[in-house]
């Protein structure tokens, strides 16, 4: 690759490959060519989909067939239709495809020009979908962040600049002043992604005002809440958008030098950084007088060895300079004393994903988007009880209800809706009585949750809130650093407390010591880890506060979940003895002759509950 | 100046107090139990938590600095509630043990509890159990009373730069460790104790020797003979309540006649033995051409850490042994045959204000003709728990000397407590042995004092004499690393293990978090060395009499092939990490 040494060349560049790339996003594209891509996020790969890009092309080659092109693409965010593949111009979106599914795709849909309707992917109501965006999953989101993953390979540049790349950063190093690039950020209302939604342009102002003969701008991209993947998905499926508002920030602050703190955990992101530094270096977009303008920035990754307190600013700071990865005392903040010391941005990976469109769009465009408080759009990664599951992203102000029902699909199985958990093992559970709450930051914590890195887990009927507590605090006390009292001692103590409600062994009492403890140590707790890690007992606490009171006074679990408290019954009256139960259990705990009730041991009976989902009457519940 | 409010209370303190330091010094007493001035000021263990006005969260006042205008509460109901919880938790990790811990009366969790009235514990769970390490003959670490305040991991690494031990784990299993998890005795820890003296529980002590030594004393066969060394006089009165820095040699002697000690004999005149043997050396080195810079070698912590870190630099050492090891051998062998005592049946005891003392007297090489230099060291600690052990009413005790014939020892001997004393105590001999008369200049006041590392250039018999003196291994590494790039022109170097001397050894009585944050403790006790000094009639080693008899009767003189023999030993290279 040669040097792009003038913002002539680069638009030359631009030019002609956005002709060429025309067919990813006009469906009227008017070109014989076409563009099959196959998702190569992290999910999807796992479904085999680099066999499937090895499968097209060896039959394309085979069959000497011209001006098809397969390409590799990030995430599409239907994950729970994967391995994903879509035919471009005309945009066909192929679900669940197999690698010996490749062979009919070519022949029937680029040979013979018909779908393959087995292929095609029917939405929650039962209709037959053959477009993307005409899934209800798609109507509601915004893609702001998520813009280009899909659309291009994340390992060729060029299609980066094709779709407006690096055009932010030209406009920012020959257009613009450092304040101008900070008060534009300012006045966009972006906030960071990472979790407490600290204003993204005072951060940025705060660093540039530091002095210092260094300064350094950092991207954590420590994701590490249970569920979350967004950054995941930008780094795999765009990370010159990243590399590109790194080098933004490093101008507005002062910054000669970025790093990347990545978990280790995500190869397929660390590998596209590396290749995108890798191009960015050659192109002359990271390093000395980029774009012949003088300015100079580098950035280097830095992986993370999958400490989930490492995504805490100061401990990830910490774990760069090769420490143990425990938080430092606030203040001095980053702004002021980083890394090594030194005056440091940090910013997580989807606040950088919005820089270059806040800059290329303006300031306005992106205000308009979004609540008074909080603008522009969230990425949330929807798992869970919930039929869509995936990554979606969605103007702030959309309700959870709009997220989990007519994005998500709602709940499988037919089954209540219960809870949504955001925010991780610092959010809360949601109840149904707030799922209309617009989600923001602020609205999010007034219900007692927080935004959190976006992850969004749907709960049905079947799940024990206090089981939930117990899971996140499990999570908490497995990942504290260890290094203050309440955290460490204090999560540990409420998880047993928790346990011992799970297993029916609860004392009375119980309840008012961990609600207790648990407003303790958020108030005592060194940082955001111990401070959070008792929302979700005091969420579940406030708003399913009956269920505790049943585990603890009368010794059970309401949602029949916690086997230490409910056994399996077969209702008599509703069994019609056909025996399925009885084959299917694992420990031959059901007995019963042929057209008669059949019965449970308790004795032996393990309360797997496999007799509940195979019983075609309804006839077993627990209790 | 900064104006704030605490507790109500106008205040005025200088910029850049912390709000702990602001409380304290207008008489508000903030509980703390991971802080540890100037070494560890982490804010961990959250106990020093105050509410500041306007303010979310409660701040942490050991790292808070007033700030103008601040209105601080240390005592609000919420803030003893949470840090009464805060404790309870640590305590509910806790194996208490308190009435057979050797803490027990001494310890900073202990006098926490019953500061914030702890009757019951609230938070009972899962205690974390681990294996106690005994291997070294030194120190011994009991996990089971950890609460993980790192005040020894700070100490090892800032004070000492040796790095011994750190955080391993995480959340509630996290856990204080070595390498690999190995015992201390196997890493490159030196022993020097200054852990102990940091720890606020028991969860680091001292190897103890009391049994054994009672053992000796009651067999009715073993000949028993104490030697104490000079900063244990100026300390073991702080275990009976004394003022710090108290010299109470006089009943210190007398309650080891009462302990049932056969002979009970001074290290300084070891010390005034270590003088003659290592003055000779450096002037040998000095006008012969041997390896300069020399350095002491009476610390065995400073010797093992040298071992382990610059076994190439060994040459430096001076070959002499330590004060009390010379001495035992002298017992062992002038003394025993001036006395008619079969040697064998002697037991050699030293009580040091030192934990190296303990490994030091276990190396091989301290022995000589199959007879151990040394039997048992014991600390400045539990000399006072024998004591009091005995019932001895140690206040009121009346004095008594040291046992004849090795009784008087020299001012020299006694400043070997403190850092520089070595030193000054060598450059009395040496100076008068190059320049051939009695000087009556005699004090070198550059080299004394609190400073880690203290230079000076004297001119002795018209000769420029570069000299150094450190205390603390960090302070030790920088002059090492110094003479390793070759860019050090030091003649003579004494070099400390602990911070401060002897007089802060890692086997003196300890002082809490609070007292070692507003008392110079240091200063106190050194104090106290350099006034005996002054009041001795001989500060000069080579005029000690009794040991001018024994260089005559016994040793010929100083360097003789006799004193090699028994005052004399060598040194090799330790690796660093035995797994």
């Amino acid at each position: 690759m040669e040097k792009v040494k003038t913002i002539e060349e680069i638009e030359e560049i631009r030019t002609k490959k956005r002709a060429e790339l025309d067919l990813r996003v006009n469906l009227k594209a008017n070109t014989v060519e076409k563009h099959i891509l196959v998702c190569r996020g992290t999910g999807c790969t796992s479904s085999k989909s680099p066999k499937i890009i090895e499968n097209f092309r060896k039959i394309i080659e085979e069959k000497g067939i011209k001006n098809v092109r397969v390409i590799q693409t990030g995430c599409f965010g239907l994950c729970a239709k994967g391995p994903i593949v879509i035919i471009r111009p005309e945009d066909v979106f192929y679900a669940h495809v197999k690698p010996e599914d490749c062979e009919e795709i070519i022949n029937t849909h680029i040979v013979e020009g018909k779908l393959v309707e087995r292929l095609l992917c029917k939405d929650i109501d039962g209709t037959l979908v053959k477009r993307l965006d005409e899934l209800n999953f798609y109507k509601k989101q915004q893609r702001i962040a998520l813009k280009n993953c899909g659309i291009i390979d994340p390992e060729v540049i060029d299609e980066y600049i094709a779709f407006d790349g690096y055009k932010a950063l030209e406009k920012v190093l020959t257009s613009m002043t450092k304040e101008q690039v900070i008060e534009e950020i300012s006045n966009s209302g972006l906030r960071g992604r990472g979790g407490a939604g600290f204003p993204t342009g005072k951060k940025w102002s705060f660093t540039a005002m530091a002095n210092a003969d260094q300064k350094y701008v950092v991207c954590n991209a420590d994701e590490g809440d249970p569920g979350a993947f967004m950054d995941r998905s930008i780094l795999e499926g765009d990370p010159h958008s990243v590399l590109e508002a790194m080098t933004i920030a490093g101008y507005a602050i002062g910054a000669s030098q970025g790093y990347i703190y990545v978990r280790a955990e995500y190869p397929i992101a660390v590998q596209r950084l590396r290749v995108a530094i890798k191009q960015a270096r050659e192109y002359g977009l990271l390093g000395d007088n980029i774009l012949g303008t003088g300015f100079k920035f580098d950035i280097d990754i830095r992986l993370g060895a999958g400490a989930f307190v490492c995504g805490e600013e100061t401990a990830l700071l910490e774990s760069i300079e090769g420490r143990r990865g425990q938080p430092r005392l606030k203040p001095p903040y980053p702004a002021n004393s980083g890394l090594f010391g030194k005056p440091t941005l940090i910013n997580n990976v989807e606040t950088y994903a919005n820089v270059t469109r806040i800059i290329i769009n303006g300031a306005n465009w992106y205000s308009s988007i979004g609540t008074e408080t909080s603008k522009g759009t969230k990425v949330f990664a929807l798992g869970g009880n919930v039929n869509n599951v995936g990554l979606v992203e969605v103007p702030m102000g959309t309700t959870l209800r709009e997220i989990v029902f007519d994005i998500g699909g709602g709940i499988p199985n037919g089954r209540k809706f219960k809870a949504a958990q955001t925010g991780g093992p610092s959010g809360g559970c949601i109840p149904e009585e707030h799922l209309d709450t617009p989600i923001d930051y602020e609205s999010l914590s007034k219900i007692g949750s927080m935004m959190g890195s976006g992850g969004l887990i749907v709960m049905d009927e079947t799940k024990c809130m206090v089981d939930i507590a117990r899971f996140y605090l499990d999570f908490t006390v497995s990942e504290s650093c260890g290094k203050c009292t309440p955290c460490r001692i204090g999560t540990k103590r409420m998880l047993e407390i928790l346990e011992r409600m799970c297993e029916g062994k609860a004392k009375p009492g119980d309840i008012e010591k961990l609600e207790k403890l648990a407003n303790s140590i958020k108030k005592s707790a060194v940082c955001g880890l111990g401070q959070t890690a008792p929302n979700p007992v005091l969420s579940t606490l406030k708003y399913f506060r009956n269920e505790y009171e049943e585990h603890v006074m009368n010794g059970k679990c309401p949602a029949g979940y916690c086997k230490a408290l409910c056994n399996l019954k077969i209702q008599p009256d509703k069994c019609k003895g056909c025996g399925l139960c009885k084959r299917n259990c694992p420990v031959n705990a059901i007995s019963g002759e042929v057209k008669q009730p059949h019965v449970i041991d308790t004795s032996k009976c393990i309360k797997c509950g496999t007799c509940v989902d195979k019983c075609p009457f309804k006839a077993i519940v627990r209790g | 100046m900064i104006n704030l409010t605490i507790d109500g209370k106008q205040v005025q303190v200088k910029e850049n107090t912390t709000i702990l330091e602001a409380a304290r010094q207008n008489g508000i007493d903030i509980p703390t139990l991971c802080f540890l001035k100037g070494i560890n000021m982490a804010g961990d263990c959250r106990m020093c938590i105050v509410e500041i006005e306007g303010r979310k969260g409660f701040a942490t006042s050991c790292i808070q600095v007033a700030e103008e205008g601040m209105v601080v509460r240390t005592n609000s109901p919420e803030i003893l509630e949470a840090r009464k919880t805060i404790l309870d938790l640590i305590l509910s990790n806790h194996h208490i043990d308190c009435l057979t811990c050797v803490r027990g009366g001494n310890c900073e969790l202990q006098q926490l509890a019953k500061k914030l009235n702890i009757r019951e514990i609230e938070y009972e769970g899962e205690k974390l159990e681990h294996e106690i390490d005994d291997k070294s003959p030194a120190i011994v670490r009991d996990f089971n009373k950890c609460v993980l305040c790192r005040r020894c991991v700070a100490t090892c690494k800032k004070v000492q730069n040796v790095g011994a031990i750190d955080c391993t784990s995480r959340g509630f299993t996290s856990t204080i460790s070595t390498t690999y998890d190995c015992s201390l005795n196997d890493v490159d820890c030196t022993f020097c104790g200054q852990c102990i003296q940091s720890c606020p529980t028991g969860a680091l002590r001292e190897k103890e020797y009391i049994n054994e030594v009672w053992d000796k004393i009651n067999d009715g066969d073993s000949y028993v003979v104490v030697q104490t060394a000079p900063a244990v006089r100026v300390a073991l009165g702080e275990e009976f309540g004394m003022k710090i820095g108290t010299n109470v040699k006089g009943k210190m002697v007398t309650a080891l006649k009462q302990l049932g000690f056969d002979k009970v004999f001074d290290t300084n005149t070891g010390a005034d033995f270590t003088i003659m043997e290592e003055a000779n050396e450096f002037i040998e080195r000095l006008t012969n051409g041997g390896v300069l810079p020399m350095i002491t070698s009476c610390s065995p912590g400073w010797v093992r850490f040298a071992e382990k870190n610059y076994p190439e630099l060994l040459d430096h050492l001076s070959t002499c042994k330590s004060p009390h090891q010379m001495f035992g051998a002298i017992v062992k062998s002038y003394f025993a045959k001036k006395y008619d005592i079969d040697p064998k049946k002697i037991v050699m005891v030293s009580v040091m204000p030192c934990i190296a003392k303990k490994y030091e007297a276990s190396r091989e090489e301290m022995e000589v003709d199959g007879l151990r230099d040394v039997d048992y060291v014991l600390t400045t600690r539990e000399l006072a728990r024998m004591i009091r052990q005995a019932n001895i009413d140690f206040e009121n005790l009346e004095d008594s000397n040291f046992d004849d014939p090795m009784g008087e020892a020299t001012g020299a001997g006694a400043i070997f407590g403190t850092t520089g004393g070595v030193m000054e105590a060598a450059l009395r001999t040496a100076a008068d042995t190059l320049e051939g008369k009695d000087l009556k200049d005699i004090e070198y006041k550059e080299i004394r004092g609190e400073k880690g590392i203290k230079e000076a250039t004297l001119n002795i018999a018209g000769k420029e004499v570069k000299i150094a003196v450190a205390s603390s291994l960090a302070n030790a590494r920088k002059i090492m690393d110094k003479i390793k790039d070759g860019k050090c022109d030091y003649h003579f170097i004494e070099i400390m293990a602990c911070p401060g001397g002897c007089v802060m050894g890692g086997g003196q009585p300890i002082k809490d978090s609070k007292t070692r944050a507003t008392v110079d403790v240091r200063k106190l006790r050194a104090n106290s060395l350099y006034s005996i000094d002054e009041k001795s009639v001989i500060r000069k080693s080579h005029e000690n009499p009794a040991l001018k008899q024994i260089y005559k009767e016994f040793f010929g003189k100083a360097g003789s092939h006799v004193a090699h023999k028994y005052l004399h030993t060598s040194y090799s290279k330790k690796e660093k990490y035995e797994i």
